[in-house]
């Protein structure tokens, strides 16, 4: 039996020379992010990026059941970015894969830095990171909430780690693509930072780039994530004041 | 790797919450049918062709309806599938965990299959484009966020408004080709509605749409899925102690009145 599937993903034929959401080449898509939206985690965030819907569960710092991750000296940081079935167009199967078990590793190396873990020995902090709706940019979005989120639980932090990626699409170098613009494009390299220092802790690079095109892209999503670090704390004032 | 552990929080406020039940009242000064605040959304994920978020109190889950082409089972060749799949993912409360679905996620997903598919809700033989080739498969997706009681109510007035949300490709028989046109979406036909209602026995009192709390200390457990025009389709009873008959008869008749009023929180119309 054969199916021909039509009009499945519509897409303008001549290419537009700017980019397809009217953006311009160092601007974000539209972001909202609000803090302590669920009742039983200790921490909580929702966050939306253009078409991305993200929400964060902190949990702890609690103890560790498992003892063979547990350290003496600190408490360790687990992260789970899960997608939820329905949060792509083509229905997502439940449970890790290697792109989610990838995420989850870098998510926690990007957000430990930041973490006071030396005050919370042989226990645990569970992050849990859930795309509701994904568009491009999950893994900063995600990062970017999980920061709220642990702000929200109370957990003592150097900073509020934000992320944000840059690529190049149609030969040019901008900022937070766009699921489109990520499928067509050349590059992406999303970056993690904390804003105080400007330190990177989190860096992936995926397609071809001059090493101009890098630098420009890396300073762009620098620019990026200290935007949306300014939102990450409005969310934080918001719920709990100055 | 669980450690299991005595329950020492419902322990304490078991005496408390009993007492309450005695002098006909609940902790949060609700009646023994009155049901929490519920608030229901729907189309709220782009990427998914039917969805919905329902709070009830605190209590938020997530429903995302995807159509997928498939072949129907040997035995119903004409009729397209529903699949019901949940998941108590480990950000609804500190005791759930990653993994596999355990058997709670399992009897949540059964039972609100159960409800939907023997109510009839979708017209599954309209789903059916080519008789044992080609079937719509509609995949439930319940993602539950925040758990402060009565998942099965939750669960199924979350489905219920999520498929009556769902569009699908329109799927035509040409020249022997399937033909699935993505920019005609027509509505996935809804023949029946059906809601579920869920008591908890505490001291040989039944209470309507239970919180955390009250599941917690409860003795019992009945779930009882009904259809607009009054009949039942599906049960479930639940919980360490027993039911009598005639606690039974009377969820059914209570069901029948509070049913009525959670119908009114459904979209009046499909779409």
């Amino acid at each position: 039996m054969i199916t021909i599937i039509i009009n499945k993903d519509f897409k303008p034929k001549s290419k537009p020379s700017k980019r397809a959401d009217g953006r311009a080449f160092d601007e974000l898509r539209p972001f909202k992010i609000e803090a302590g939206v669920l009742e039983r985690a200790d921490g909580s965030a929702y966050l939306e990026l253009g078409g991305n819907k993200v929400m964060v569960a902190v949990y702890g710092p609690r103890e560790l059941h498992i003892r063979r991750l547990m350290q003496p000296d600190r408490a360790v940081l687990r992260c789970r970015y899960n997608m939820a079935p329905f949060s792509v167009d083509d229905r997502k199967r439940p449970g890790p894969d290697r792109r989610s078990v990838e995420i989850s590793k870098i998510t926690s190396e990007a957000i430990m830095p930041a973490v006071f873990l030396e005050k919370f020995p042989r226990s645990t902090i569970d992050v849990f990171i859930e795309i509701l709706e994904a568009e491009g940019g999950t893994r900063c979005a995600g990062i970017t909430a999980a920061s709220v989120a642990l702000a929200d639980a109370g957990v003592p932090m150097r900073d509020l780690v934000v992320a944000c990626a840059a690529g190049k699409t149609d030969g040019e170098v901008i900022l937070d693509l766009s699921e489109a613009e990520d499928k067509d494009g050349e590059a992406d390299v999303p970056v993690a930072i904390m804003p105080r220092t400007g330190e990177i802790t989190l860096l992936q690079s995926d397609g071809n780039l001059t090493t101009e095109e890098f630098e420009k892209a890396l300073n762009l999503s620098i620019d990026g994530c200290m935007e949306l670090s300014k939102a990450q704390k409005e969310a934080i004032v918001k719920r709990y004041g100055d | 790797m669980v450690i299991k552990m005595v329950k020492i929080i419902p322990e304490i406020i078991k005496e408390s919450l009993t007492n309450l039940v005695k002098s006909g009242e609940r902790s949060d000064g609700r009646t023994f049918d009155e049901y929490r605040d519920i608030v229901l959304e729907t189309g709220i994920i782009d990427k998914a062709e039917g969805s919905a978020r329902v709070k009830i109190g605190k209590t938020q889950i997530m429903v995302g309806a995807k159509p997928q082409l498939g072949e129907p089972f040997s035995d119903t060749p004409n009729v397209g599938v529903l699949m019901t799949n949940s998941e108590l993912i480990p950000m609804a409360a500190p005791d759930f965990e990653s993994g596999p679905p355990d058997e709670r996620s399992v009897e949540l997903s059964r039972v609100t299959d159960r409800c939907m598919r023997e109510a009839g809700v979708v017209d599954l033989e309209k789903l059916c484009i080519v008789e044992g080739k080609k079937v719509w498969m509609v995949f439930l997706d319940i993602h539950i966020l925040d758990y402060d009681g009565n998942l099965m109510d939750a669960a199924v007035l979350g489905s219920m408004a999520a498929l009556m949300n769902t569009k699908i490709p329109e799927a035509k028989l040409e020249n022997d080709e399937v033909v699935v046109d993505h920019e005609k979406l027509v509505p996935l036909p809804i023949k029946e509605k059906a809601l579920m209602c869920t008591f908890a026995k505490i001291d040989g009192e039944l209470i309507v749409d239970p919180q955390l709390e009250e599941e917690q200390v409860m003795e019992a457990r009945i779930s009882i899925g009904m259809r607009a025009d009054g009949s039942i389709c599906a049960m479930q009873k639940g919980g360490m102690k027993p039911l009598n008959k005639d606690e039974i008869l009377k969820a059914v008749q209570r069901t029948s009145e509070i049913t009525k009023k959670l119908m009114e929180h459904l979209p009046q119309n499909n779409h």
